[in-house]
């Protein structure tokens, strides 16, 4: 409770990666490749801007691709399950010089518990791409 | 052969709902007799008053500081020390059935092996604990989990799901459509967190943790020696025990607690001598934490509903009572009785309606941190029946087992073993204990260390969202056992609270190995 009457959940995780923020990129400009990288994720079927999540419990969630920019390095979407009233997804990769990048993981929504749920393992996804584009 | 150990937990349990530790309303016999034949702890406090950090420090012997589980929905590191594991090293057979909770429940990706063992069954070669020595999880090599209620996918859910369909919507659920803890209210007063559920008796959590327990015993070789811990998810909301047995304690004949006043003035009066988050609660105007539904506002709850809460927390403590009688039976039958230690105790309490109030957060007063715990050593060791006034912590549980099974206190264990009588305590320098409180959810964070001697309960909030860094409560227990006068500014005392403050100062910077703090991932 602000006492701004703002209230809606906002959550941001980052990680430093020792790898070339074209590297880290690539590893999640394909919104088909998030089963590779998002912890607990097992399935992606995109047709156009719709993403189909299912994860290892079994749910299924349909998502919107808002955007994927790759001068800015940004990918953006939201979930459309009716959970949530609202959702906004983003990922930016911010190169910090030639072979260190930042990855921002950040997750706004409705009602807070699940921006919680879903920014949580957002945290677990920096890890699994930070390990990725570093080699591991 | 050595001394098996059988380590029952309940959920949110008060001290006074024992009727050794002088509780009145639920009928206890199992464990009156246990306390009899043993040592009965009239001043035992956890690490941390919700379930996961002192859960984490059951298990590992650390304090929430030290093993990095600071609040519910950050999870104990996989690899953290673990009192199974090593036990298990030291030859035992080990088992949680029941309530873990080392990590968060609301886990949808399945990223947690508490939630995946259940969904994908067990072993799982997944985690890093399977190597084939030191069981599949945290040093455990058997795991049932069971939680509140029939959501979700534990193996108690999934056992009634698959079972007793028909029983589901009995149940109370215990978070809503925005997986906020359920402020909807239930019974006959429309008390949060209750319901009048038809579930049978032998379908309830309560008797299939008996159950399961049981079946695991039965498994064991009769020689071998075992490690299990046996973690009843009641008297924890909701409160929905079998609708048959809610007769025991008719709600209407309850007397009201002690410290609850039944004038509004008085408990508001109470209230706001306390750090300003306690009033703020009551009125509606802050939610510091999860634990509690944010939608309910405590300044509603009537004195109707604290007897049927408290009427139903006693129905769902005598059920567990009888469940223990059970499982003690069998272990008796199996020719186990003179050789296996039973230590029971919880996690933390609940208000139950002192100071007007229910449920749990940042608040450390004796609803919350006063439990019970009885250890009944091995009758073959012949102990000596005591109760222990000196004040102990569940921080020295793990100890307690290693030195059980023979075995040398593992180096990363803080608590040192619990005393087997005071003067033990008194040789040991049991004088304190530390009770620990972080939260940072939705742009509240709220920071508390509270210290309990044997004369007075101290409590600082550190600097936070909603304290400055200057608030405090002192409370003597000899003058004020209920904590109505909060004696902080009292220049009387001034003396005592810079000796309580040392100690606690003491303490944030004693030299122990910590591990990073976990990242909160979920709200429970």
């Amino acid at each position: 409770m602000s006492g701004t009457g703002v209230d809606m959940a906002s959550l941001r995780y980052e990680v430093r990666i020792a790898a070339p923020a074209s590297v880290v990129w690539k590893i999640i400009e394909d919104p088909a490749s998030i089963p590779k990288w998002f912890p607990g994720i097992i399935a992606a079927d995109v047709e156009g801007s719709i993403r189909t999540i299912t994860l290892a419990t079994g749910i299924v969630i349909p998502e919107e691709i808002l955007a994927i920019d790759a001068l800015q390095r940004r990918f953006a979407y939201r979930i459309l399950a009716p959970q949530y009233r609202s959702h906004l997804g983003t990922i930016d990769v911010i190169e910090l010089d030639e072979r260190d990048t930042l990855c921002v993981y950040a997750t706004t929504a409705e009602p807070d518990t699940l921006a919680l749920i879903i920014g949580g393992a957002s945290s677990g996804a920096l890890d699994s791409i930070k390990r990725i584009a570093e080699g591991g | 052969m050595g001394r098996r150990i059988l380590f029952i937990t309940t959920d949110q349990q008060r001290y006074d709902t024992v009727g050794a530790n002088g509780g009145l309303v639920a009928r206890t016999p199992t464990l009156d007799r246990l306390a009899a034949e043993g040592i009965r702890y009239e001043r035992c406090q956890p690490t941390s008053v919700v379930c996961m950090p002192s859960r984490a420090s059951m298990l590992t012997g650390q304090y929430p500081s030290a093993h990095g589980a600071w609040m519910n929905g950050v999870p104990l590191a996989v690899d953290a020390p673990s009192i199974a594991a090593h036990l298990h090293d030291a030859g035992y057979a080990t088992a949680l059935i029941g309530k873990a909770h080392f990590e968060p429940f609301l886990d949808p990706f399945g990223r947690y092996p508490e939630n995946a063992l259940a969904h994908l069954g067990i072993p799982t070669v997944e985690s890093p604990w399977f190597d084939g020595r030191r069981g599949v999880h945290r040093g455990f090599d058997h795991l049932e989990f069971a939680t509140h209620g029939v959501l979700g996918p534990l193996h108690y859910a999934q056992w009634i799901r698959e079972q007793h369909p028909e029983a589901l919507g009995g149940f109370y659920a215990v978070v809503d459509g925005d997986l906020n803890v359920n402020a909807a209210g239930g019974g006959d007063t429309g008390a949060p967190q209750v319901a009048i559920n038809p579930v049978a008796r032998d379908w309830y959590h309560t008797d299939w943790v008996a159950d399961r327990t049981i079946a695991w015993l039965e498994s064991q070789p009769v020689e071998r020696d075992w490690f299990c811990w046996m973690s009843f998810p009641d008297p924890h909301h909701p409160w929905d025990p079998p609708a048959a047995e809610r007769a025991r304690v008719p709600w209407r004949e309850v007397a009201l607690p002690i410290n609850y006043p039944q004038r509004a003035e008085d408990r508001e009066r109470l209230l706001d001598q306390k750090a300003q988050h306690w009033r703020m609660w009551y009125d509606g105007r802050l939610v510091s934490n999860y634990e509690a539904p944010a939608k309910w506002v405590p300044a509603t709850l009537t004195a109707d509903q604290v007897r049927e809460v408290n009427a139903l927390n006693a129905v769902e403590v005598e059920l567990i009572d009888e469940a223990i009688g059970r499982v003690l039976r069998a272990i008796r039958e199996r020719g186990w009785g003179e050789d296996v230690d039973v230590i029971f105790t919880t996690d933390h309490g609940e208000f139950q309606g002192d100071y007007g109030l229910l449920f749990k957060g940042p608040y450390h007063v004796d609803s919350l941190m006063r439990l019970p715990l009885i250890w009944r050593p091995a009758p073959s060791t012949a102990p000596s029946p005591t109760v222990v006034s000196a004040p102990v912590s569940l921080v020295s549980l793990a100890a307690t087992f290693a030195d059980i099974a023979g075995t040398a206190r593992p180096d990363w264990v803080e608590g040192e073993r619990l005393p087997i009588n005071d003067r033990d305590a008194q040789d040991r320098n049991f004088v304190g204990t530390i009770t620990e409180w972080d939260s940072a959810l939705f742009g509240v964070d709220v920071h508390v260390r509270t210290i309990l001697t044997d004369r007075y309960l101290y409590t600082e909030y550190q600097p936070g969202s909603v304290h400055d860094g200057s608030e405090g409560e002192l409370y003597d227990l000899v003058d004020d056992p209920l904590q109505r006068v909060n004696r902080f500014s009292d220049p009387t005392l001034s003396e005592a609270r810079s000796s309580l403050h040392e100690q606690l100062a003491l303490h944030e910077t004693r030299e122990v190995e910590r591990a990073i703090p976990g990242r909160l991932v979920a709200p429970v």
